[in-house]
């Protein structure tokens, strides 16, 4: 029977079953696939436990050190996250994890609930200079409001996503899209977004943005006037012109304030478009992917002739795009004809400065929402101690394990970079409201103080003994470790 | 490379963990602590088996239920052959459809021979076999998607109802669905009744001819399925809203047929967010749809 198979398919023996597994597929089981052909045990869909076995513990953990062998497990190596852990509603009870570990000889308590917030939304920013649409309008997916254009940042435009009311203030379909749409990003996949009047994107965490069907590589270092400002000094005395082109503001050294102020000689140099300010230039082309996001291939066609009035033969002209990825060197002949060189070593450093000092264009995503009642309630019978402890700094809170910024003010309102928190960390109700892992971390004595489930903490060692439904992960090299002793002077 | 069965208490120390090869059972039993203990090694000895039986008929249990069917010899066979024989004559179904169901079943049944439990259930992966004592209840949510495990409905069972078993189908479950619904999750007197009952409504919420559905044949993707070359769904696109109530209602009206065939206690039919209920006027058994009120965590 088995000849009928296509060669990569395997026979598991793992049970009496004894599948025939193809390629890439897995078994009726769903543990055991096939992975290039060989049969391999994979780990279980983590939410498909969970809700096969109705909450049960499943718990991802975020380990330290990357050689963990398996046997000796250090208490503060491991850091339980709320992935998986499930919540409290819709009853007032302790959380569903309150975990002590000994770190550097102090007692910790972490606690681990996973929250579902109605008040939570999604700020974006997207490194880019194209104008994505208004201030204020709105942004849709799949045709629904689920947000607005709000204040642009210095080479970035930024969407604010999802709240609560568009998740349960509109219609159903724009609470399920807003729901879909936040959980997306949050999880790190590519969203479609379209803002009315404007342009239409598509957005990852952590990815290059697509603007209208264009990737964007690169932030500019400025816009060419702010180019000029930046590089003015690193050019004077090495050349006596130089042309930032950019889509927005080009930029001319010798009429710049910047270039006055160091006595650059004026060179009489005209630049199609028009003149803003001394120096600084709209429109000197159409937008489009050459020079400086302008359309330009020649350079030297947003120059007009020069005048003997003002240059003279050998002036020595640089041109150069606000990602310093085009530039061209000119000298003047005798008749005042702009003559391409070879770039001088001297100015080849400006240039590559200019090019190493754009950053890699992304869009990044902030996870913003409120802890309230109930979550607050599974971590102390006393919840608004708990936000107390919080302000002070006693309490610190991670979200799968990443640090989490804390509003000022009432609350615990705070936001969280997605991309460093674990795969798939994101979950929905369909209330509609997401569902995020929360993490208190605070001293075992301080827990006592603020009124915490004393009664429910269970030391670190007990909850590694379920291995059986974790999965272990290693954290993110950049987040601190949430268990790492706090600092003396907090206590204040 | 067999693996052994594994029996284990869950770290909260109340619940059973069964598994072997696909099956994964979630045991829990309430009484005295006597009988617990008594009802969960009754569990764990018929378990180790249960398997081994199952695949001792695996090619009979595979093939179309219908005429020339020839009965399986199992006890856990029988019941799923039991299950589906409402069904052969309207449409292509095998025993492996209720599968799930008769293991929960047979557990439960195993259990309740050897102890005098309040109340029990066994689930095996979302089929569920329970059993309530005088005056006891318990408390069901339902899941529509399970790679995004949340509650779109709760229901609540009492010893007065007629409901031992209930299933969840659908095509983006484990098993392979001819329909396009989220979840069917059904009320029947046994488990095995609603996993077969659940399989054939969620087969039945279905568009013909619709661009957004993928269907592949189940061979392709598993080479031994028991639905050999029939077309199963791998991909639902947004659906229009009048294209939603059309698959509901087509389904709706299957299961209206089989509650009023006496097959089935009532049924929930779950398609991109929207909802249909069948259900029995006559009994306690509530399915609760209303938008659950806003939690502000």
């Amino acid at each position: 029977m088995a000849d009928v198979f296509p060669p990569d398919t395997v026979r598991c023996d793992a049970c009496p079953v004894l599948c025939y597994i193809k390629r890439g597929h897995a078994g009726a089981c769903d543990r055991y696939a096939n992975i290039e052909g060989q049969l391999v045990r994979v780990d279980p869909h983590v939410l498909l436990d969970r809700a096969k076995s109705q909450g049960t513990p499943l718990v991802p953990f975020l380990e330290r050190e990357g050689d963990w062998d398996g046997k000796i497990m250090k208490g503060q190596e491991t850091f339980v996250t709320a992935i998986g852990a499930g919540t409290t509603y819709p009853d007032y009870k302790p959380a569903p994890f309150i975990v002590s570990s000994e770190v550097e000889g102090v007692d910790m308590v972490t606690v681990v609930t996973e929250g579902i917030f109605s008040y939570c939304g999604v700020k974006l920013k997207i490194d880019t200079d194209r104008h994505l649409g208004p201030e204020r309008n709105l942004v849709r997916a799949q045709g629904e409001p689920v947000g607005h254009v709000t204040t642009a940042e210095y080479g970035s435009q930024m969407l604010s996503l999802g709240g609560v009311h568009h998740l349960t203030g509109g219609s159903k379909s724009e609470g399920r899209v807003t729901c879909e749409t936040l959980l997306d990003l949050c999880n790190g996949k590519e969203v479609e977004l379209t803002i009315d009047e404007g342009a239409s994107v598509r957005v990852a965490a952590g990815k290059p943005p697509v603007v209208n069907g264009q990737r964007e590589e690169r932030m500019r270092v400025g816009c060419g006037s702010a180019t000029i400002g930046m590089f003015a000094k690193q050019w004077y005395g090495k050349v006596d012109d130089v042309v930032v082109v950019d889509d927005h503001i080009t930029g001319v050294l010798s009429e710049h304030q910047a270039g006055k102020l160091l006595g650059v000689r004026e060179t009489g140099i005209a630049i199609q478009g028009r003149r803003s300010t001394p120096g600084r230039y709209f429109q000197v082309a159409e937008p489009g992917t050459g020079w400086g996001g302008t359309n330009i291939s020649d350079p030297l066609t947003i120059l007009k002739p020069f005048k003997a009035k003002f240059a003279w033969p050998h002036l020595r002209l640089l041109m150069v795009s606000t990602t310093g990825e085009q530039f061209a060197y000119y000298e003047l002949d005798e008749e005042l004809r702009p003559v391409e060189k070879e770039l001088p070593d001297a100015l080849k450093e400006s240039v590559g400065r200019i090019r190493e000092n754009c950053e890699p264009a992304l869009t990044t995503v902030l996870f913003m929402g409120g802890a309230g009642g109930s979550l607050r309630a599974g971590v102390t019978e006393n919840p608004v101690k708990l936000t107390d402890s919080v302000k002070r700094k006693l309490t610190r809170v991670t979200c799968g394990g990443a640090p989490a910024y804390i509003w000022p003010g009432g609350g615990i309102t705070f936001m969280v970079d997605v991309t460093r928190m674990p795969e798939n960390a994101f979950g929905y109700v369909p209330t509609p409201a997401l569902v995020a892992p929360i993490e208190f971390t605070l001293k075992k004595d301080d827990y006592k103080v603020l009124g915490g489930h004393v009664d429910y903490v269970r030391p670190l060692g007990d909850v590694l003994k379920e291995k059986e439904r974790q999965r272990q992960i290693l954290s993110h090299a950049q987040n601190p470790w949430p268990l790492k002793p706090f600092v003396e002077s907090s206590e204040s | 490379m067999r693996e052994p069965a594994l029996i284990r208490m869950l770290p909260d120390g109340r619940r059973l963990h069964l598994h072997d090869g696909p099956i994964d059972l979630i045991i829990e039993a309430d009484g005295d602590s006597r009988d617990v203990s008594a009802a969960y090694e009754a569990a764990a000895r018929r378990f180790v088996s249960i398997l081994d039986e199952l695949c001792a008929e695996l090619p009979l249990l595979r093939s179309r239920a219908g005429e020339n069917f020839r009965r399986p010899q199992g006890a856990v066979a029988q019941l799923m052959f039991g299950a589906v024989e409402p069904y052969c004559e309207d449409c292509f179904i095998t025993p492996m459809a209720a599968v799930a169901g008769a293991v929960a079943e047979t557990i439960l049944e195993s259990m309740l021979g050897a102890a005098s439990l309040e109340r029990a259930y066994v689930n095996n992966g979302g089929d569920i076999a329970i059993h309530l004592a005088d005056s006891c209840r318990y408390k069901i949510g339902m899941v529509e998607r399970p790679d995004r495990p949340s509650l779109f409905g709760a229901l609540e069972i009492t010893a007065k109802d007629p409901v031992r078993g209930i299933a969840t189908s659908g095509w983006r479950g484990r098993s392979f669905s001819l329909g396009i619904a989220d979840a069917v999750t059904v009320l029947a007197g046994s488990a095995s009744a609603a996993d077969a009952a659940a399989t054939v409504i969620a087969n039945a919420v279905d568009l013909s001819d619709h661009p957004g559905i993928t269907r592949i044949p189940a061979r392709v993707i598993s080479p031994d399925s028991d639905l050999g070359n029939l077309r199963v769904t791998r991909g639902v696109g947004p659906l229009s809203d009048s294209d939603v109530a059309a698959a509901l209602d087509s389904g709706r009206r299957v299961a209206e047929s089989l509650r009023a065939r006496g097959l089935i206690h009532s049924s929930a039919l779950r398609l991109q967010s929207r909802t249909r209920v069948v259900s029995h006027s006559l009994v306690h058994a509530s399915i609760e749809f209303s938008q659950r009120s806003l939690l502000h965590a």
